[in-house]
């Protein structure tokens, strides 16, 4: 028998995610930083966008500011010293910046992202061990069916379609904005005010995410209810119920939370499209324009930012997966 | 009136199977205390009817005619819900793979609990207390802890010691246990057959136990009943069917056993020496080994040193983990030992590379395990037999003509080049695997657990085979092996092994009959079905 | 191969997807023979609704534009940008996994590093940035594509190598004097053939959505028409002509899961559970 329990090999688990998420940040500014050098044209106007390209004197602020007349690694050693103290460079265009119009767009956007992914692992679950537990009845054809489409759709066009049959020909829900201008609710008026604006962007996000955690967890579903210890827990009399629940749901589970980590960078790619459409105030939202506006620092901050937002979602789904599994608690 | 009476029972297999059932005209009664054993080979649905009467058949199999009967109720075809009360509280079972047939996720307790759980007896306190209790009684070594450990903290006994516990833990009026110390190293298996044993006694508890191994029948069954393709073809005593028996199949089986003492005396050798092995080591270590892991080191190898004589065949045995895999691999060099080395032909087969060893390492070949692996799925077998001549240089038309003599060679038809691995039984697979290694004309074979996959009257075939190979060809053989028994058949000499070290070496049959050492002596003690070894040469001899 | 069609067949979806598929295909082909002008050229009033007019069934979108020369000519794009980057995501995945999990050690560790990076940082964005950064054109749009989606490549081959490598047939090939080049080549690729196939199935699949998600961002190559583009320019009107962003999308929900069922069927049909004989 092994060492009883393993609390240390817990912290030095996150810890060691810890260094390889800052390792990946540094990583992706190298990257934005090559990006900007790798793309026809001057440096500076990269930087600038192209609102502040026709500024000369913008331009000359921020060759000296990021020293583009020095080496390259000079060059790069200013830029991530700048990103690492959360200096994203500034916009031209909205005369700010990037950093702060980030964090005032952030919040919106991990309320609707972490409401879509929390909406779609439960009902997928749910949906997938409804479908494993009859697999080939009716039911199962409905929900895989179904799960078919949604995975088929192209999220933008779930947006479109929802917001038109929801929005403006039944006028159940409004399908624009984060909350009613100009109506000033405040307290739980205003809470439930924007839990209304919220449903559909973050049905339409989910949908997808449904689709997929669904079929995972019946697939998974499926393989599990074949393993030997199921076989064991029926000999000993248990019922289906709790043999389900206890032995092959738990079991189940674990490649349902590893595809949920993997998904988490998909969740914010879907966010700029829902957002985009459903005029949400999040950082999607912001990359939308900034493309059209052609403001490239808005663009690589954002990109940078959902980065970590996505490394931290697969830490928490890394701390799950080690708290649901003992096998790798107790080893590593 | 019997505990469980089976009448005329036949279970059906799904459309497109092989056969029609898998096992029918099934007849047979249990007592009260009583083992019986079902005995029979791979594909002979022996453990079909045990499945039947817990309820548990494979998807799409199912009992389409016949009746079982237990305590005096029919049982076959009751509803689910009746059926529930039954397992597990009168009738339990264990399985063959102790590692998977525990929940990874739970505790042991937890998992021993539940019993108690899903029939309503006791309350959780008294569940736990009792889990313990049984732990005790199954002989695990400091239950305290173990009754909080996950399955993968135990080792194959233990787990299997759980799963005993487990099925214990309401009394049951009858044990199935499907093939149970099959997965086990011998002496793990000798001590789970005597705690089914006692357990037996004590409690008075009936025994449905299945195996293919008649060591195991012999040591523990009162009666036996023997299956091939489905059907009883014998029943009786276990006295009765071990030493007298009527059918034709039970004979060959019995005499397909390769025996301890059916061994020739090995010359001394006279000689040189075609590989020596000096000083062999290899570590293995798990685990990132980085900044945040830490590093566990398994010794599998340490300062093991033998030497081969042309034409000898030497048995490496041990238990699972004793390193005797390693060393063959090593030799070979699918692993790159940390130290030592190995000669052959003056040249040190460990610390060559490249174009040298390729050219050395022609005349080593190995022959595998696991049938179903040790062939590419997707290549016909006159790939898998020129590949290699092919490789070293020989043209497309001689390396087929080649591998033609091959087949003939292991007892195949020529036939055979233009088909599938698939398409052969696992007997058949071994023997392509054999062709495949004697393809290169090599002068020692090194065989990994070559028989250990086969049914016995296929393991005896083959062992025929390698033996006359040996001989007409002058091969030197390293045969690596589990089990005594078939080293006992094959070997000149035999290397025994304990966690990565050699214990002892000599000619078989001093280690086989008085070893140096107290561990040779307690892997002799555990081999199952001695006595009826014994029994079997006397009434051989008085005949 | 009887047997393979036999099983794929079994799968009514599968069929089904092929069907559609077959008439996708078929309009990409004929596109340029049935609307031999431009699908930008205007040819009748804007706005035109469907089936109001002969000769142009669909109607006409914002700019007059005939809507069903459109649709049949974002077929061609949408088939082509699948096809082509599925092709470069493979070719950048297979080598990149195959070498990690049959090198192992310090090649693994280097090249799972590098995928984790590219798996780690979201896709979608990247492929926006890419695209945002370097002037969006069909080559571009394909990279794009293709640079974001060979990750899942990578970690499925290097999963399949990594457990054939231990593989008693693969080490009898190193016996029988094979170099590493000819293991990988005819024993352990061949083997791991049939999940890349599924794989790539849906890889098709999947790049089609994320090339009308860029074009609906306007992130297209501006002188092709595709779907994506389509529903983004009708979005704007969307309360008076529904129906020009309904239909594109359409399209793709249709192709798109005609591709995701033949990559079930063809999963069914390469993947039969290995069932060895048991009792």
């Amino acid at each position: 028998m092994q060492h009883e329990y393993g609390a240390d090999n817990l912290t030095r688990f996150i810890l060691g995610r810890l260094v390889k998420a800052v390792f990946i940040l540094l990583a992706i500014l190298v990257f934005n930083f090559l990006l900007i050098h790798a793309a026809p044209g001057d440096p500076a106007a990269v930087m600038a966008g192209e609102a502040g390209a026709a500024d000369e004197k913008f331009l000359a602020d921020l060759r000296t500011r990021f020293g583009l007349d020095q080496p390259l690694y000079v060059q790069l050693w200013i830029y991530i010293k700048g990103a690492v103290q959360l200096d994203l460079g500034f916009s031209f265009r909205q005369q700010m910046p990037v950093a702060d119009l980030i964090a005032d767009r952030l919040p919106a956007t991990l309320l609707l992202t972490g409401v879509a992914f929390v909406l779609s692992l439960v009902l997928g679950v749910i949906a997938g061990v409804a479908a494993s537990a009859r697999q080939g009845s009716w039911g199962d054809t409905v929900i895989s069916t179904l799960a078919l489409l949604f995975y088929a759709t192209p999220l933008f066009w779930v947006a479109l379609m929802a917001s038109l049959v929801f929005s403006v020909w039944l006028g159940w829900l409004p399908g624009f904005g984060y909350s009613s201008i100009g109506a000033g609710y405040t307290g739980l008026a205003h809470v439930l005010d924007v839990a209304k604006h919220l449903i559909l962007p973050a049905t339409t996000l989910g949908l997808f995410f449904t689709a997929i955690y669904m079929r995972m967890t019946r697939a998974s579903m499926l393989e599990v209810s074949r393993l030997d210890f199921v076989k064991t827990a029926r000999a000993k009399g248990l019922r289906r119920g709790v043999i389900q629940r206890r032995h092959i749901l738990r079991n189940a589970l674990l490649p349902v939370i590893t595809l949920a980590g993997l998904q988490a960078g998909q969740i914010f790619g879907g966010a700029i499209l829902t957002e985009t459409v459903f005029a949400w105030p999040g950082i999607g939202r912001l990359m939308f324009e900034a493309i059209n506006q052609r403001d490239y620092n808005v663009i690589l901050g954002v990109f940078y930012i959902s980065a970590a937002m996505v490394l931290l979602f697969n830490l928490i789904t890394d701390v799950v997966y080690v708290i649901v599994d003992p096998r790798i608690r107790l080893t590593t | 009136m019997s505990l469980l009476q089976i009448r005329d029972l036949a279970i059906a297999l799904p459309e497109g199977a092989d056969r029609k059932f898998a096992a029918q005209n099934i007849n047979f009664d249990l007592d009260k205390g009583e083992i019986l054993c079902i005995v029979g080979e791979s594909g002979s649905g022996k453990s079909m009817s045990a499945n039947a009467v817990m309820g548990l058949l494979p998807q799409g199999v199912k009992p389409v005619k016949g009746t079982i009967t237990f305590d005096g109720k029919s049982i076959l075809g009751l509803p689910e819900k009746e059926m529930l009360k039954l397992r597990g509280s009168r009738i339990s079972m264990i399985f063959q793979e102790p590692l998977s047939a525990l929940n990874p996720l739970m505790r042991i307790g937890a998992q021993i609990a539940e019993v108690f759980e899903a029939h309503g007896a006791l309350n959780s306190t008294e569940r736990s207390k009792r889990a313990l209790e049984l732990l005790h009684e199954v002989g695990i070594p400091d239950p305290d802890a173990a009754i909080r450990a996950y399955p993968f903290q135990l080792s194959g006994g233990q787990r299997q010691r759980v799963m005993i516990a487990m099925a214990l833990a309401l009394e049951p009026d009858i044990l199935i246990a499907d093939e149970p110390t099959t997965a086990l190293d011998v002496t793990t298996q000798a001590q789970i057959l005597k705690l089914i044993e006692d357990l037996r006694r004590k409690r008075g508890m009936a025994v449905i136990f299945i195996t293919h191994d008649f060591g195991v029948v012999a040591d523990i069954a009162d009666r036996v009943i023997v299956m091939q393709t489905g059907e009883i073809v014998e029943t009786g005593s276990a006295d009765e069917v071990l030493l007298k028996p009527q059918h034709p199949y039970t004979r060959a089986l019995i005499d397909a056993i390769p025996r301890l003492t059916q061994r020739r005396e090995a010359e001394a050798q006279t000689r040189a020496p075609i590989l020596t092995v000096e000083g062999l080591t290899k570590t293995f270590s798990t685990g990132s080994g980085s900044f945040f892991g830490k590093r566990r080191v398994v010794k599998a190898v340490q300062d093991v040193s033998f030497q081969l004589y042309a034409g000898e065949t030497i048995g490496i045995v041990g238990e699972s983990g004793s390193g005797k895999s390693t060393v063959g691999r090593c030799i070979v060099r699918l692993l790159t030992p940390d130290a030592g080395r190995v000669m052959m032909d003056g040249g040190d087969l460990a610390h060559m590379s490249g174009s040298d060893l390729r050219d050395k390492r022609r005349k080593l070949q190995m022959i595998f395990q696991d049938p179903y692996s040790s062939l590419n799925p997707r290549a016909r077998v006159s790939r898998i037999l020129t590949e290699g001549l092919i490789a070293y240089g020989t043209d497309r038309r001689t390396a087929q003509a080649r591998a033609r003599e091959l087949l003939e060679l292991v007892g195949l038809d020529a036939s055979a080049m233009m088909r599938f691995p698939h398409e052969f039984s696992g007997g058949q697979r071994q023997r392509i695997g054999i062709a495949r290694a004697l393809a290169l004309d090599p002068k020692i074979i090194i065989a990994d657990e070559a028989v250990s996959a086969l049914d016995v009257s296929i393991q005896a075939q083959v062992l025929d085979l390698l033996a006359d190979l040996k001989t007409r060809l002058d091969l030197s053989m390293l045969f690596i092996t589990h089990d005594l028994r078939v080293a006992a058949r094959i070997c000149d000499r035999i290397i025994v092994m304990q966690k990565g070290q050699i214990v002892e070496q000599g000619p078989a049959g001093k280690v086989l009959h008085s070893p140096d050492t107290a561990y040779t002596q307690s892997l002799l003690d555990a081999i199952p079905g001695q006595d009826y070894e014994r029994a079997l040469e006397q009434a051989e001899a008085g005949s | 191969m009887r047997d393979f069609w036999k099983r794929f067949r079994y799968n009514r979806g599968a069929v089904i997807g092929l069907v559609i598929l077959a008439i996708v295909i078929l309009a990409a082909i004929l596109a340029p023979v049935l609307f031999p002008q431009s699908p930008w050229k205007m040819v009748q009033r804007p706005f035109l609704p469907p089936f109001t007019q002969d000769g142009l069934p669909l109607g006409t979108d914002a700019l007059g534009r005939d809507v069903l020369s459109g649709l049949a000519h974002g077929a061609y794009v949408s088939l082509l940008v699948g096809l082509v980057s599925t092709i470069v995501a493979l070719a950048i995945g297979v080598p990149v996994g195959a070498c990690a999990g049959y090198f192992a050690g310090r090649v693994d560790d280097a090249l799972m590093r590098f995928t984790e990076f590219f798996q780690t940082i979201p896709s979608f964005a990247l492929a926006i940035v890419l695209l945002a950064i370097f002037q969006p054109s069909l080559t571009f749009v394909i990279i794009a594509i293709a640079v974001v989606s060979w990750p899942p490549v990578a970690r499925l081959v290097r999963g399949e190598v990594l457990s054939l490598r231990t593989r008693e047939f693969v080490e009898a090939a190193t016996l029988s004097g094979l170099g590493n080049t000819q293991i990988i080549l005819r024993h352990i690729l061949p083997n791991a053939l049939p999940p890349i196939i599924v794989l790539a199935s849906l890889m098709i699949a999947q790049a089609i959505l994320l090339e009308s998600s860029l074009s609906f961002l306007g992130l297209g190559d501006p002188n092709i028409m595709s779907w994506g583009y389509m529903i983004g320019a009708a979005r704007t009107v969307i309360r008076t002509a529904w129906w020009l962003s309904f239909l594109p999308g359409m399209a793709i929900l249709l192709t798109v899961l005609a591709l995701n069922l033949i990559g079930e069927g063809l999963n069914d049909a390469l993947n039969p559970r290995l069932t060895r004989k048991s009792e």
